[in-house]
């Protein structure tokens, strides 16, 4: 699979980076290095193989239904880049 | 001897006998750092201040405990990506700016309770994404055994800490070697526990199927008195292991004797350095001397654990790091509009390494390419967990080298990522198989750099593999060799 | 052209749970802005998810109420997109393996049934409140909402009319406020439901091209949107126009739907198993612990209220309607056994009062005006003439709020029957005195006249009289009044 400028920008967008023309050739080529490497893996006929789950085989763990937290936003909100009342703010979202 | 140079369980026992206050080593630590910290740059933020209030708090301790913890009094560095409340949090990136945590990690919770002193956050590469700490956004930590090198990575800042005495002990993350490449790197010992044996709540999340905590120290001991105080389930973790914690520094009583060593053919191939490839082959006699036996194992798929893990760890980062957004907390941007404040915030706030395993990531969980890249890798990953079941059927621990060579030049490879990568190939695949494993030193190359050995064990049995490195230890005087720091 | 419309519904349903799904925040409603907030829930660094036992419970109350398949093994995933409501850049949901497979629920359409299957049930975490227009230049966000848990709900296409919707969204709705999992409330945004409607030439087997319709805020809003829509649909299929696959808002306002400006080209949630959860297991007892406290559910006890209590059709339905109301009944009918009588209390006198005080606008009526057992007891009083029909409205009106038992009340305020012999025998006097004709005409041989008596001494009491022992005294003083 050839990685496109167009495939990169996909990806750019939805990872929310805002790449440079210089950053965009740069990463392309370097992703394109990189899963040529990955490419390897079609190597293995994995069909039969079911994917990995977790290291560990252990029961659930869960959590009883209680209210444990106190209110505390301001804690919160301390390292918020912008603030009003108690709420966070941001950029006005368009909907 | 400067009191720094002291490791946990000397400096504890000098602190029971009344010896030593923990003011008095907290303080020779901070003028250690002083002293050399303008060269190996290990630490990214200092706590003087309150480290000299818990140090006299543990003072005050230390005067009535009939049997205190054994790390009540210990100055300890943590990496800067474990949560520290009120003490500033970068995690050597931009993005997270002026961090001030609002809550403490399990594990920093543990130390502190255990009455630990929390000298200060030691640098990383940036999100822990790096196998040198060229990549933190600050700048790079060198290698106190030359400091032209690097120090290894993602912990590299811990790992130096530890070798210059810039601190008695510290902790350390491992997602793919994080904790052993530097260790291997800085001639000092690093564990890696089975995955979910400590916790992983309040460690900014770089890989969450492969992150765990672990000590990195002066020698065997400290890693088995330092695991105990952090092991354990934590109800704040669902992947935690409700097992019981033995006392591993119980374990170490240096009888090896019939214990079926490991030798994974697949890891003593060409791309190793010789000095290397000698000195695990001349640790692995040292062991047979001591009565292990040496089984020949095969693990079939690390060909592919290099590929497994860059698609599977820049999978799972590209969705926790999407919280970095500049919403709540970090680095806003000035866009014109939401999304290019997001794009913005990211860019500015992310650096190279972190943006390409974000779009890689990205990428390989994207419409069309799931099933060829993620779904393909967790299939392999069971494959390469397989091959450590039959193995484990043959041996009791796995011995290896912990890296292919020793510590590189600062730049040396920053240029080729896919080589950078490659590096990891002796530790990812403990990661990825959720196993535990030690690195310890075992000799030093021709131009005076450490050589790391690897021990991996079973599931949980940490135990085994410090008893292994202990005995190994106590035969060696590899650990008691201090780098002298010169200039560069 | 015939066009068939194929309609399937989305729901998502937020569960009555204390705390929230993954953490210990409160999931109170109206607390001021990000007071039920905390690390987990506010998306910071290093923070892990921990699921909440009782949600997982719902969940399987809820596939085991609908018929689901309860999966022994299912797998939390991140839905990953960013939105300043979003806290961590992703929704933890379930994609792949849902806890609840297939299923259906059996709708009442004017009398006749119908079956619409289930896709699956799914848990997941609701995401903050965006505050728009606030300010000029910017939006508020409030995560108090972030991570209340939901279960998602998803229909097969299996519904043909707006008024199908309607039913099947309101049977729904009723099954799982009978098992207490979620109040239902579609106003407050607790019980939301999105729909797919597409069209297709009648007789058809291929699905036409499917148009999502979000922002329906009431049952009103959802027929009335799905009505507009597949109108809409055949308009422009029928002049030739073509359709997008998109999603379109319903204006209330403007009774219609219209379209979203998709904001990105596509989205691409990048769904994979959250490695911060382990597989869910449920095993064969877990399941069995929660089937064991499944409540009756809506149309079987219909039926039984029909039968047992041989109810009209119509009072089994409005009595079972809500839980808390057949509850109600089957606490008064256990008391005092005239079915028919105290349903006739319930569905009017009763209605009357939770209407009017709005108590029947949350999941549990959670005061009593009247206790079940009181209304039971006023109707026994009835029943055994120690009260008229017509005091007991009164009795009612006073039981109130008051909590007192009707005897109680009845004692209290004079209404109660005037028992003692002396009253009852001067009232007696006075209207024997007062009425010579009808004591003559008694005296001549007319007991008929009798009851003219008692009604005139029931007036002279305003009813209060205890009508045994006036019936007694009288009788007693006519005698002698025959004897002189």
């Amino acid at each position: 699979m050839k990685l496109t400028r167009e495939g990169i920008d996909r990806v750019a967008v939805l990872a929310r980076l805002r790449l440079t023309p210089e950053e965009q050739a740069s990463l392309t080529e370097d992703l394109d290095h990189i899963l040529g490497y990955m490419e390897k893996l079609n190597q293995l006929d994995t069909a039969d193989v079911e994917p990995f789950n977790h290291a560990v085989n252990i029961e659930n763990t869960l959590r009883d239904d209680r209210v444990t937290n106190q209110p505390n936003a301001d804690a919160l909100l301390a390292n918020a880049p912008a603030r009003d009342a108690t709420f966070f703010k941001v950029p006005k979202i368009i909907e | 001897m400067s009191l720094a140079q002291l490791t946990l369980h000397e400096a504890s026992d000098k602190l029971r006998k009344r010896e030593l206050t923990s003011v008095e080593l907290t303080e020779a630590v901070y003028q250690r750092i002083a002293d050399t910290d303008d060269k190996v740059h290990a630490y990214l933020t200092l706590a003087r201040e309150a480290a000299l209030e818990q140090a006299n708090r543990a003072d005050e301790k230390l005067k009535q405990a009939r049997d205190p913890a054994p790390l009540l009094g210990i100055p300890i560095a943590l990496k800067d990506n474990f949560l520290t409340k009120g003490l500033r949090t970068t995690c050597a990136s931009k993005i997270l700016g002026d961090f001030i945590p609002p809550y403490d990690a399990t594990t920093v919770d543990k130390v502190r309770s255990a009455g630990a002193v929390i000298i200060g956050k030691t640098n990383l590469d940036e999100f822990a994404m790096g196998s040198s700490v060229e990549n933190s956004a600050f700048f790079a930590t060198c290698n106190p055994w030359n400091l032209e090198r690097i120090p290894g990575g993602s912990s590299g800042g811990s790992a130096a800490a530890v070798a210059a005495d810039e601190c008695i002990a510290a902790l350390g993350t491992d997602t793919g070697g994080s904790i052993r490449q530097p260790a291997a790197c800085c001639g000092i010992v690093g564990l890696k526990p089975t995955y979910g044996r400590v916790s992983r709540y309040g460690i900014i999340a770089f890989a969450s199927s492969m992150d765990q905590v672990g000590p990195m120290t002066k020698d065997v001991r400290d890693a088995a008195l330092l695991l105990e105080a952090i092991a354990g389930q934590d109800p704040a973790d669902s992947t935690s292991i409700n097992s019981s914690v033995p006392r591993y520094s119980a374990a170490l009583n240096g009888d090896i004797k019939g214990l079926r060593l490991g030798i994974p053919k697949e890891y003593f191939v060409s791309g190793m350095q010789i000095e290397v490839g000698e000195a695990v082959r001349s640790a692995i006699r040292e062991l047979e001397k001591h009565g292990a036996v040496i089984e020949e194992i095969s693990l079939p798929h690390t060909e592919y654990a290099v590929a497994v893990y860059y698609i599977v760890a820049t999978a799972e980062a590209s969705s926790n790091l999407a919280r970095y957004d500049g919403m709540r907390f970090g680095r806003r941007a000035n866009g014109k509009d939401l999304i290019e404040t997001y794009m913005i915030s990211r860019d500015e706030g992310f650096g190279a390494e972190v943006k390409r395993r974000i779009m890689l990531g990205t990428y390989a969980l994207s419409a069309g390419y799931y099933d060829a890249y993620y779904l393909k890798a967790q299939r392999v990953r069971t494959l390469i967990r397989k091959d450590f079941d039959a193995a484990f059927g043959r041996c009791d621990v796995i011995v290896t080298p912990t890296a292919p060579t020793t510590a590189f030049r600062l730049g040396e490879k920053t240029q080729d990522p896919l080589q950078m990568y490659l590096s990891d190939i002796y530790t990812i695949s403990i990661n990825l198989a959720g196993l535990p494993a030690i690195s310890l030193p075992c000799g030093f190359d021709g131009e005076g750099m450490p050589i790391g050995l690897q021990i991996i064990g079973k599931h949980f049995d940490e135990a085994t593999i410090l008893r292994v490195a202990d005995t190994y230890e106590r035969a060696t005087e590899w650990h008691k060799t201090k780098p002298r720091i010169q200039d560069r | 052209m015939k066009y068939e419309p194929v309609i399937g519904l989305e729901v998502h349903a937020q569960l009555l749970t204390e705390s929230k799904i993954f953490c210990g925040c409160s999931t109170k409603f109206g607390q001021e802005p990000n007071q039920n907030t905390c690390p987990v829930c506010a998306g910071f660094p290093g923070v892990l998810p921990v699921l909440n036992r009782r949600v997982v419970e719902f969940a399987i109350k809820a596939g085991l109420a609908t018929h689901c398949e309860i999966a022994r093994s299912s797998i939390l995933a991140r839905k990953n997109y960013f939105y300043p409501d979003l806290p961590k850049g992703y929704q933890i949901s379930q994609y792949e393996l849902p806890v609840c497979i297939g299923g259906y629920i059996d709708v009442d359409i004017d009398g006749t049934q119908k079956r619409v299957r289930l896709t699956r049930i799914h848990m997941e975490e609701d995401a903050g409140k965006n505050i728009h227009d606030a300010h000029g230049d910017a939006s508020l966000v409030d995560l108090n909402r972030a991570g209340v848990p939901l279960l998602e709900i998803v229909s097969e296409p299996d519904m043909r009319t707006a008024a199908e919707a309607g039913a099947y969204l309101r049977t729904l709705r009723q099954i799982l406020q009978y098992l207490e999992v979620c109040d239902g409330n579609m106003e407050e945004g607790s019980f939301r439901c999105d729909a797919n409607v597409s069209i297709r030439p009648a007789g058809s087997e291929i699905l036409g091209t499917k148009i999502e319709i979000k922002n329906l805020n009431s049952f009103r809003a959802v027929e009335r949107a799905i009505k507009f829509e597949i109108d809409r649909q055949i308009d422009t299929l029928s002049d030739g126009g073509t359709l997008i696959q998109e999603t379109r808002l319903w204006d209330e306002n403007r009774e219609e739907t219209r379209s979203m400006r998709s904001k990105e080209s596509a989205h691409d949630y990048r769904y994979f198993p959250d490695p911060d959860l382990l597989p869910l297991i449920i095993d064969d007892t877990w399941t069995d612990e929660v089937r064991v406290t499944l409540p009756e559910l809506p149309a079987t006890r219909k039926q039984r209220f029909a039968a047992e209590y041989t109810l009209p059709a119509y009072d089994a339905e409005l009595l079972t309607a809500r839980k808390d109301v057949a509850d109600y009944f089957e606490a008064a009918v256990k008391v005092h056994p005239n079915a028919k009588a105290l349903s006739n209390w319930i569905v009017g006198d009763l209605f009357r009062v939770l209407k009017e005080r709005k108590l029947d606008d949350q999941l549990y009526i959670s005061h009593w005006p009247v206790a079940a057992a009181h209304l039971a007891q006023l109707v026994q009083m009835i029943d055994h003439g120690k009260i008229t029909g017509k005091i007991a409205k009164t009795v009612f009106e006073a039981m109130l709020d008051s909590n007192k038992p009707p005897q109680q009340i009845v004692g209290e305020t004079g209404l109660e029957q005037v028992s003692d012999t002396g009253s009852i025998e001067t009232a007696i006097d006075q209207v024997l005195a007062s009425n010579p004709k009808q004591l003559a005409q008694y005296q001549s041989g007319n007991e008929k006249v009798f009851g003219y008596f008692v009604g005139q001494v029931m007036k002279a009491t305003q009813g209060r009289a205890n009508p045994q022992k006036l019936n007694e005294i009288l009788r007693e003083k006519l005698k002698t009044s025959v004897r002189q």
